[in-house]
């Protein structure tokens, strides 16, 4: 029913990764977290408040370090790399996807969608017109001229999905990316994310909804800065919430 | 190391950021515009009282010296204090002969209080008797004619040189008037020349414009003035001091007159060369008090600039956190705020160049419309000038740039969730 071309193939590989915010009260927050993720595969990644999702999925995105262990980016060495390595990699690499959308706010959908290929050094023809093209891959070709705040919730964070697609990186990264949408729009991001999945796009998915969890195949438990368990989620559509509907 | 990518986007981006704060770039971008224009406007009004005080002393030897007499404030020999005495023509070859270092030694003799008569015409003048090497002391700028010559003083010509204001009563101001004749105490003269010598200028003996200027020895005879001489006239020769060479004459003065060697009052001296040394150091002077000046503005400007830099960093940072996730190198981020500074310093800097040089403009019209024998451009800035504004600016711009571009180096990508 999945077409996986990758299946057996590493995409992130994660060995005993620690990592301690310094402050007046040091916080040890991933306390060695062993990870291995395939190429193509869909993970969710769940746990209560403050267990160290988002500082799990920071460190995958190279958006922030880690103090101890291993990461394997497809292969590549992920460690106390310099800045603008780093942003080599973030910007070819890695698709992130933030539950505030994070749009540049004088920037309209277009331009947004185009900015990490300005960054590549893409002529301004060309990535405007690769732009359009993303943002018609999500619907919203007749949208590009639109400033953020004239769009919805779910359209704003179809941007930021076109955005985080237009550089064709490895893997997608999304930390509640429905966080700030209502029941129709999470559907709509979504389905969206699954149709990428369909297409063998790598994707890991921050949440606390198991409506948004149980549509992906494999969902990684985190408590108190460990893995406490990872449910293979054989047939995503028998979810307990039935397919393509979003418990709230 | 810094990619340059300027394109719309780029350019897009620097001005919508300076947009959305309009009056804070504004009153930012004021400081720079009135440090320039403050330093350029002083430079150039400095400049401009320079040219129009040397213009007063134009055609004046600036390493002259001029010596007159005066009663003796000590008896000597005989004679009395408070004898009155004059300088004679014979003293010029004593001087020339034991001063080496003099190169120009001539004398002039003055009448004061006559009337030029040009059949119903008639101006106030006063009469200047000398010898053509006077020229080299202080040059009347002749618009008309020639100066006196050795012949005019061997013949003792009826001939002069008029004064501009002269000129204008007896003649026909726009027509060349070599040639014609007025009369002074019932004796008629030729005039050969014209001087171009400005009222408010600075000449020997009074108001250049309403002097004649006449053959010694015609003087001599026509006011039979004996071998009296009123100012005598030197100028040293290149590596002598003017203070020296007038020490030295004094004391020949003094031994053929029979005066007290230690006389402080009888014999008078002028040194133009130390007056126009001061006058230098005073324009220097001037000179160091506008750039302290300007550089001091424009350094508060730049300052300024910085901190509101700063601030606007300080409110974008979840914006360049954004930037840095999708892909943006510190060195990306360091470039966008240092054009920012650079494009605000250079706009303020330019407009306050441009007003600057306009200002000046019409300062430099106005004199010259007063003066009309005024060089041109004597208050402008010079074009180097302004070019070497345009490249401090841009230099200050980067340096504006730098506190704030640290601080957009520094934030991370992590700081764009931070927010909200
Ligand atoms: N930059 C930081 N400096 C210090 N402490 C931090 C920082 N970021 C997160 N923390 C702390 O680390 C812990 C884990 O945070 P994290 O954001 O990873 O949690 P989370 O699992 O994503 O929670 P949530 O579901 O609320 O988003 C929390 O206690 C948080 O307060
Ligand atoms: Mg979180």
């Amino acid at each position: 029913m999945y077409f996986c071309p990758y299946i057996d193939i590493s995409m992130i590989k994660l060995s005993g990764i620690h990592k301690t915010y310094e402050g007046v009260q040091p916080l040890h927050v991933l306390k060695g977290i062993d990870l291995h993720i395939k190429k193509g595969e869909f993970v969710a990644i769940m746990g209560a408040s403050g267990s160290g999702k988002s500082t799990l999925l920071n460190i995958l995105g190279i958006l922030d370090d880690y103090d101890e262990g291993e990461y394997l980016l497809d292969e590549t060495p992920i460690r106390h790399l310099k800045e603008k390595k780093a942003a080599y990699y973030r910007n070819r690499m890695i698709g992130f996807i933030f539950q505030s959308f994070n749009l540049i706010a004088f920037k309209d959908a277009m331009e947004n969608v185009a900015l990490p290929l300005f960054y590549q050094g893409v002529s301004r023809r060309k990535r405007n017109e690769l732009a359009m093209q993303y943002l018609e891959k999500v619907g919203l070709r007749d949208w590009a001229h639109h400033y953020p705040n004239e769009l919805s919730g779910g359209q704003k964070q179809r941007v930021a999905i076109a955005r985080a697609l237009i550089t064709q990186p490895r893997i997608i990264l999304a930390d509640e990316p429905t966080g700030a949408l209502d029941s129709r729009t999470s559907v709509e991001v979504m389905e969206l994310l699954k149709a990428l999945h369909r297409q063998g796009m790598t994707i890991v998915v921050v949440t606390h909804e198991s409506g948004v969890a149980y549509q992906t195949q494999k969902i990684v438990h985190i408590k108190d800065g460990l893995i406490e368990r990872i449910e293979d989620n054989v047939d995503p559509s028998a979810s307990p919430f039935g397919n393509g509907s979003v418990m709230k | 190391m810094i990619p340059i990518r300027i394109d719309r986007d780029q350019w897009g981006e620097i001005t919508e950021s300076l947009m959305r704060n309009k009056t804070r770039a504004f009153l930012t971008a004021f400081g720079i515009f009135w440090g320039i224009f403050m330093l350029l406007l002083l430079m150039g009004g400095g400049k401009g009282m320079e040219n129009m005080l040397s213009s007063n002393f134009a055609g004046f030897a600036s390493n002259s010296g001029f010596m007159f007499s005066q009663q003796t404030s000590k008896p000597y020999q005989g004679f009395r204090k408070g004898r009155w005495w004059s300088i004679q023509v014979p003293d010029v070859e004593r001087v020339r002969h034991a001063v080496p270092e003099a190169d120009v030694v001539t004398p002039t003799v003055r009448i004061w209080g006559r009337t030029a008569v040009n059949d119903a015409h008639s101006c106030n003048i006063s009469i200047c008797g000398q010898y053509p090497e006077y020229d080299r002391v202080d040059n009347p700028k002749l618009v008309y004619g020639r100066g006196i010559s050795e012949v005019d003083i061997a013949q003792r010509r009826k001939v002069c040189v008029i004064g501009s204001r002269i000129h204008q009563e007896l003649f026909t101001p726009t027509e060349n008037p070599c040639g014609k004749t007025f009369q002074i105490d019932g004796i008629y003269y030729t005039v050969v020349g014209v001087s171009g010598k400005t009222e408010g200028g600075m000449s020997l003996g009074g108001n250049a414009s309403t002097t004649v200027l006449m053959p010694y020895t015609t003087l001599q005879q026509a006011y039979n003035i004996g071998s009296r001489v009123d100012i005598l006239c030197l100028t040293a020769r290149s590596g002598y001091d003017m203070g020296q060479v007038q020490k030295k004459a004094e004391a020949v003065l003094k031994r053929a007159h029979r005066i007290h060697p230690d006389d402080k009052q009888a014999v008078n001296m002028v040194n133009a060369e130390a007056m126009f040394s001061m006058m230098d150091e005073l324009f220097g002077g001037i000179g160091i008090l506008v750039w302290m000046i300007g550089v001091g503005t424009l350094l508060s400007g730049v300052i300024g600039v910085s901190n509101i830099m700063v601030v606007t960093v300080k409110e974008r940072t979840t914006e360049i956190g954004i930037r840095r996730a999708i892909g943006a190198t510190p060195a990306d981020i360091i470039f966008m705020v240092m054009s920012e500074s650079v494009v605000l310093t250079l706009l303020a800097g330019m407009s306050g160049i441009t007003m600057a040089v306009l200002l000046l403009h019409g300062v430099d019209q106005i004199y010259t419309q007063m003066n009309p024998t005024a060089e041109p451009n004597s208050f402008q800035i010079t074009f180097s000038t302004a070019l070497a504004a345009a490249g401090t600016l841009s230099f200050l711009g980067v340096l504006a740039g730098l506190a704030p571009a640290y601080r957009a180096m520094r934030i991370k990508p992590v700081d764009a969730m931070r927010e909200e």
